[in-house]
């Protein structure tokens, strides 16, 4: 049944083949079976997951319902949800329930979907090999000595090990895209501003956006479904009309346009993984779409800019953890200072400290002109260059990962090496794009993925490109050994 | 723009989070590697170009001014390691 689709799930239980408690205890069991090896879990309470299934069922049997309805669904610990342990991988929040929900689980709550777990992840999202978590890192389930990626490792690793059909997932920098890459799996980041950052844990509030990891491109359009929409509590939601990200999803493709950006196809890029891509556009060929060489030629000042931008914003949003209102407090202290102090250098990790004393830097005087406001200028610059591409075509074909995953250990030493594993996906955060990545294949018996991204809110066609890929390849459809 | 051991300490003072005295040139090391990498910013040429602060050119939305229903207290300042009654407990801060 782990193999299923959200889809396929969602008729058995609209068809009373089975009830939402049976399934969501199907998964428990699971996870129950997988965790201690798989570590993608921090929190499970089944008495409040089998408690909404047991609700969900009443809504299903009074044919009240939503094709979501009854389906468990992993949501990453970065999402407030009331009455759970909400940690964000940190320990500065190791022992905080949260008094509230966020959008996300209000939007899956009011459609009788049930919140089958919290998800690991880096530490406030901070990473790309879910090694920062303060629970341990997430194991990839295509080889457990591998890391599944980051910072939605503990999200890509539950879907990609059975242990959930979908879940939630964020992405600042390439966090959901990459670790769906590393983990053969589907993962879409959809525009900024289109789904509310209301009670998701802020890392760089001007990139941050929630989206799905999911097996398919179909599965990721039915949950955008449900997580999508305007939010007065989040000023810069997006007030635009709800869309049905199902309806456009069976279009053909022909005489359309993808873009090759040059500066991607070059001599750095893993020739294993050209190939790869190369496959890609094959199939995209045979269905009568056509290449066409673009140029972002700004994109490699994208990490440069992301590393400015990204540190400034969380150590202004990190400086909430005082140990004054919530979370942890040292246990001891000799004044105020020493409180904050004490508190901070305890609570942090050693990533999270290194970005709040880069973006201290960035943004104390004497600097802030040199390198705060000279990355937005070039933020600019960059979403330029996607202004004028998508003048050319529709979509953008770009690797998802410079590499497959690597193993556990082998970047934690030199963060900068760490930083390039989101080369491909950052400037699509900075410009405020919805990307995807889907699954192209294997390397060395590990998944890697492709990227298609869209002008604004055009989720609708980058779903219809890959659900017309997905119909045509089978590497969505494989299992890895951690499921089995 | 080269990284001194004393920015370091600057910084962490400013961001309230002690270094440990030992780890300090550890912390310098890898920040420096860091804003290396974003050195090569300061090579392009941005005159005239507008700073860009947010992804979608929208505006800071308003809404009136009347009382919403808010979080209830009793519930917040139990998150907290010391309260009492109203009031979140801290360090004496006024002699």
């Amino acid at each position: 049944m782990f193999k299923l689709t959200l889809k396929q799930l969602s008729d058995k239980l609209q068809n009373s083949e089975i009830s939402s408690q049976e399934l969501s205890t199907y998964f428990l069991k699971r996870i129950q079976e997988k965790n201690a090896a798989i570590n993608a879990f921090i929190t499970i309470d089944e008495e409040k997951t089998i408690q909404q299934a047991k609700v969900a069922d009443q809504l299903l049997s009074k044919g009240d319902s939503h094709v979501l309805t009854g389906i468990p669904i992993a949501q990453k610990d970065i999402f407030c949800a009331s009455g759970w342990k909400t940690s964000c991988a940190s320990k500065m929040l190791d022992n905080f329930i949260s008094p509230y929900d966020a959008k996300v689980i209000e939007n899956f709550n009011a459609i009788g979907a049930v919140n089958l777990g919290k998800t690991n992840m880096d530490e406030f999202a901070m990473g790309s090999s879910n090694e920062t978590s303060y629970y341990g890192t997430v194991k990839n389930p295509w080889n457990l000595e591998y890391v599944p990626g980051g910072s939605s490792g503990g999200s890509a690793a539950a879907v990609a090990a059975g242990m959930a059909p979908a879940a939630s997932a964020t992405d600042t920098g390439g966090s959901i895209r990459q670790p769906a890459s590393l983990c053969g799996l589907t993962g879409l980041k959809p525009t900024y501003g289109l789904v509310s950052r209301y009670g998701m844990i802020a890392f760089a509030s001007s990139l941050d956006q929630a989206g799905p990891i999911a097996k398919t491109a179909e599965d990721c359009a039915l949950l955008l479904n449900v997580m999508a929409g305007h939010d007065s509590r989040d000023s810069t939601s997006v007030d635009r009309e709800k869309e049905n990200y199902l309806e456009k999803i069976d279009l053909e493709l022909k005489g359309k346009v993808i873009g090759l950006p040059v500066e991607f196809f070059n001599a750095d890029l893993n020739h294993e993984i050209k190939e790869k891509l190369n496959a890609v556009i094959e199939v995209y060929k045979d269905l009568g779409v056509i290449f066409k060489e673009i140029s972002l030629k700004n994109s490699d000042l994208s990490i440069p800019v992301y590393y400015v931008i990204a540190p400034a914003e969380a150590s202004s949003n990190l400086s909430r953890y005082d140990g004054v209102r919530y979370g942890y407090r040292a246990e001891n202290y000799h004044d105020l200072q020493d409180m904050y102090c004490k508190t901070r250098e305890e609570g942090f990790g050693e990533e999270v400290k290194r970005r709040i004393l880069i973006g201290t830097y960035v943004l104390s005087a004497g600097y802030y002109d040199a390198y705060y406001l000279k990355a937005q200028k070039i933020r600019r610059l960059i979403a330029e260059d996607f202004k004028n591409a998508f003048q050319e075509c529709d979509l953008i074909l770009a690797p998802s990962s410079p590499t497959s995953a690597f193993k556990i250990g082998d970047k934690t030493e030199d963060p900068v090496a760490m930083y390039m594993q989101d080369m491909y996906t950052i400037s699509t955060n900075l410009a405020g794009l919805p990307a995807i990545s889907n699954p192209a294949g294997f390397l060395n018996n590990m998944p890697i993925g492709f990227q298609l991204i869209g002008n604004y809110f055009e989720e609708s066609k980058i779903l219809n490109f890959s659900h017309q890929y997905q119909l045509r390849t089978n590497w969505h459809k494989e299992i890895s050994p951690g499921a089995l | 723009m080269a990284l001194s051991l004393e920015d370091i300490k600057k910084i962490s003072q400013l961001a309230k989070i002690n270094i440990n005295p030992e780890q300090e040139e550890i912390v310098l090391k890898k920040l420096k590697n860091i804003l290396n990498l974003v050195e090569k910013m300061q090579s392009i040429d941005t005159e005239g170009v507008e700073p860009m602060s947010h992804a979608l050119d929208i505006s800071q939305p308003l809404r009136e001014d009347k009382a919403m229903p808010s979080l209830n207290k009793e519930k917040y300042l139990k998150l907290s390691a010391k309260s009492n009654e109203d009031y979140f407990i801290v360090p004496q801060v006024i002699e």
